[in-house]
C-alpha cells in the first residue's frame, strides 16, 4: 500500500520513479469532508490509478457529538429529544426504537390506538427519508428536476408532522408509553388527502427515471458487492434487500403491531444501484399501502398507556386531582424509575437496522445507551463497494447507500 | 452454574457441548438470551457461533463501564442469525486495569469499526485488530469519553 500524504486540501501526485522505469502514477484524492455528494461531512480518501479506484478509506467522526454520553446524564423522559437528533432524516424511527426499548425494560403494554398511530408515523418517516434520498441521489447523478418533485411531497409530510407534534423535524412525538399528545383533530383528512395522491406522484418519479436512458446507464451494473461481503460487513436495509436477502425486521421480528398489516417487502437480486433504486421506490408504494390500512382500521382508544407513575397525566386531571399533580411533578423533576436490566431493541428504519441497547441500573437515567445506527454499519462497506470502480461511479455507489452522517457519528 | 431452564436454549446447550469452558454464565431476561464468555475464548466461541449456530451477522459491538466495581468493563456483542431469525448477546468481562481482548475481525469483518469505536470511547484494547485507531474522536485526543470516570464538567470540558 502506498503512503498517503495529504497536503493541504486536495491532491498529491506521486513522483515518477528513479531510472528509466516509470512507477505507475497513483494519485491520492481527498473527497470531502465538504463535498456535495457525500451528504454531510464524510471524508473519503481515494487512491486512483487513472480513473480507477485502487484503494479507499472513509474517515468519519466529524459529526460526533457524544450523544451516547449525554444519555447517561438525562432522564428517560428527556432522552427522547436526543434520539431525534441522531438520524435527522428519520427522527420518528429513532423515537420509536427508543420508546420500544424502554417499554420492554418497563414491561408495559401500550394501547393499540397508539401502536397503529406509531406505525403510520414510522411509515410517513420512511416516505420522508426515501424522498430526500431519491431527490439528492438523482441530483448527484445529474437529474435535477426529480429533486423538486420529491421535495413537494416531502413538504406535505413535514406539515403532517408539524400538525401532530408542533415540529417539522425534531418531533419527539413518540415517547415511552405512547405518544406525546393525542393525534390532532382533522389528522385523518390531512393524511388521506396526501396518501390518495401519493401513489400517482411515485408514478411521476418513475416516469422521470425508471426508463431514462441516462439514469439506467449510470446505475445499472454499478456498485456491485457480493451478498457474502454485505452480510460479513454488517450492511442492512434496502442495500441488503436489493442483493436478494429477504430480511425486514417489520416482517421477521414484528414490533408495534406490524404483524397486523398487509404489505410486501420488495427484494431484488441484481445488487446494483438500479436495484436499490427499485427497492426503495417499491418500499414507498408499500408504505403508502400501510398508511392507508391505518386510516381505514385504526382502533379508537387512548394515545398513551395509563401507568400513573410513568406516563404524564392528562392536563384536566392535574387541575382537579392531587394525585395526578404529584405524579406530574415527580415524573418531570425526577423521572420515572426503570427496573434494572438490559435490552436490545431492533426496528427497520428507512436505512436499515436501528438498534438501541439500553442498560438500566434501576434509576431514572439510562446507565448506558448504545445506538446501532444503520449508516455506521453501511459505511463500513464503502471500500469494498467502490474497489476497482471508476471515480464517477463512486458518487452513484455511495449515493445508493443512503447514509446520514448524524446517524453514523452520533 | 447454568440452570436446566437455560440449558434448554439451543445456543446455550450447543456452546457448552462444544466446550464447557466457553460458557461462564448465561441469562435469559425479557426474551433476550445473554451468554457470558471468558475473554480468552472469545474468538473460538465466535467462530463456533458463526459456523455452527448460523450467526452470520454481527449487529454491533460496544462496551459498558461498571466503574468502580470489578471486573470493570463488559464488551457486548450482538449477533444475529438470518436463517434462524434469532438474536444473541455475547458478553466478556474485563478488568479495569489494561483491559485487553482478542479482536473478532477475523470472524466478522463488521467488527472492525465497532471495535475501533469501543477502543476510542472506552479504551478497551483489541489484540490483532488490523487498524486500531480512534474513529470518532480526533487522533490526538486524551482519555476515553464513555468511561464513567471521565469528567463531564470542569475547566477543560
Amino acid at each position: 500500500m502506498a503512503t498517503h500524504e495529504i497536503i493541504d486540501d486536495t491532491l498529491v501526485l506521486d513522483s515518477p520513479g528513479a531510472g528509466d522505469q516509470m512507477k505507475p502514477r497513483r494519485m491520492t484524492l481527498n473527497m470531502g469532508p465538504q463535498h456535495p455528494s457525500t451528504h454531510g461531512v464524510l471524508r473519503l480518501m481515494l487512491e486512483l490509478d487513472g480513473e480507477t479506484i485502487t484503494w479507499s478509506k472513509p474517515d468519519i467522526g466529524y459529526l460526533h457529538t457524544g450523544i451516547e454520553k449525554e444519555f447517561e446524564a438525562k432522564t428517560y423522559h428527556q432522552s427522547v429529544t436526543l434520539t431525534d437528533r441522531i438520524d435527522y432524516l428519520a427522527p420518528l424511527s429513532n423515537n420509536l426504537c427508543f420508546a420500544l426499548a424502554v417499554e420492554k425494560l418497563l414491561g408495559i403494554e401500550i394501547p393499540e390506538h397508539a401502536q397503529w398511530a406509531r406505525v403510520m408515523l414510522a411509515e410517513l418517516t420512511r416516505l420522508n427519508s426515501h424522498l430526500v434520498w431519491l431527490g439528492t441521489h438523482a441530483i448527484d447523478i445529474g437529474a435535477m428536476s426529480v429533486f423538486l418533485y420529491c421535495f413537494r411531497e416531502r413538504e406535505e409530510i413535514l406539515k403532517i408532522f408539524e400538525m401532530c407534534s408542533g415540529q417539522r423535524m425534531m418531533t419527539s412525538y413518540i415517547r415511552p408509553g405512547g405518544l406525546a399528545l393525542a393525534l390532532p383533530r382533522g389528522w385523518q383528512q390531512r393524511v388521506k388527502k396526501f396518501i390518495d395522491v401519493f401513489p400517482s406522484r411515485v408514478d411521476e418519479y418513475e416516469d422521470l427515471l425508471t426508463n431514462n436512458k441516462i439514469w439506467i446507464g449510470r446505475t445499472k451494473g454499478v456498485g456491485y458487492m457480493s451478498v457474502e461481503d454485505m452480510l460479513d460487513l454488517g450492511i442492512t436495509g434496502p442495500m441488503l434487500r436489493a442483493a436478494g436477502v429477504d430480511y425486514d425486521a417489520r416482517k421477521k421480528q414484528p414490533y408495534s403491531s406490524y404483524e397486523k398489516f398487509d404489505f410486501n417487502v420488495p427484494v431484488r437480486s441484481e445488487n446494483d444501484v438500479y436495484a436499490r433504486y427499485q427497492c426503495r421506490v417499491e418500499e414507498m408504494r408499500q408504505s403508502a399501502r400501510i398508511i392507508k390500512q391505518v386510516l381505514e382500521g385504526i382502533p379508537p382508544g387512548r394515545h398513551i398507556a395509563d401507568v400513573p407513575n410513568m406516563t404524564l397525566p392528562d392536563r384536566e386531571k392535574m387541575k382537579t386531582q392531587m394525585e395526578a399533580l404529584i405524579y406530574h411533578f415527580k415524573i418531570v423533576t425526577e423521572g420515572y424509575r426503570v427496573p434494572a436490566g438490559e435490552v436490545y431493541q431492533v426496528i427497520e428504519s428507512p436505512r436499515g437496522e436501528v438498534g438501541y441497547y439500553i442498560v438500566s441500573d434501576g434509576t431514572s437515567k439510562p446507565y448506558r445507551c448504545h445506538v446501532r445506527g444503520p449508516s455506521f454499519g453501511n459505511l463500513q462497506g464503502v471500500p469494498c463497494l467502490i474497489q476497482g470502480t471508476l471515480i464517477a461511479d463512486v458518487i452513484a455507489a455511495i449515493g445508493s447507500m443512503d447514509f446520514v452522517l448524524g446517524d453514523c457519528d452520533r | 452454574m447454568i440452570s436446566d431452564e437455560l440449558q434448554s436454549q439451543p445456543d446455550v446447550a450447543a456452546l457448552s457441548a462444544a466446550n464447557p469452558e466457553f460458557l461462564a454464565d448465561a441469562k435469559f431476561d425479557r426474551q433476550e438470551l445473554t451468554v457470558i464468555v471468558p475473554p480468552q475464548h472469545i474468538v473460538a466461541a465466535s467462530q463456533f457461533l458463526k459456523s455452527k449456530q448460523e450467526y452470520v451477522r454481527l449487529s454491533t459491538v460496544t462496551g459498558v463501564d461498571w466503574y468502580p466495581s470489578e471486573p470493570r468493563f463488559e464488551v457486548v456483542y450482538h449477533l444475529h442469525s438470518l436463517t434462524r431469525n434469532q438474536r444473541l448477546r455475547v458478553k466478556c468481562r474485563l478488568p479495569g486495569k489494561d483491559p485487553e481482548i482478542d479482536s473478532v475481525t477475523g470472524v466478522w469483518r463488521a467488527a472492525n469499526w465497532y471495535e475501533r469505536e469501543t477502543w476510542d470511547l472506552f479504551g478497551i484494547k483489541f489484540r490483532n485488530h488490523p487498524d486500531l485507531t480512534r474513529i470518532m474522536m480526533p487522533d490526538d485526543w486524551e482519555g476515553y469519553p464513555l468511561r464513567k470516570d471521565y469528567p463531564v464538567t470542569g475547566p477543560r470540558y
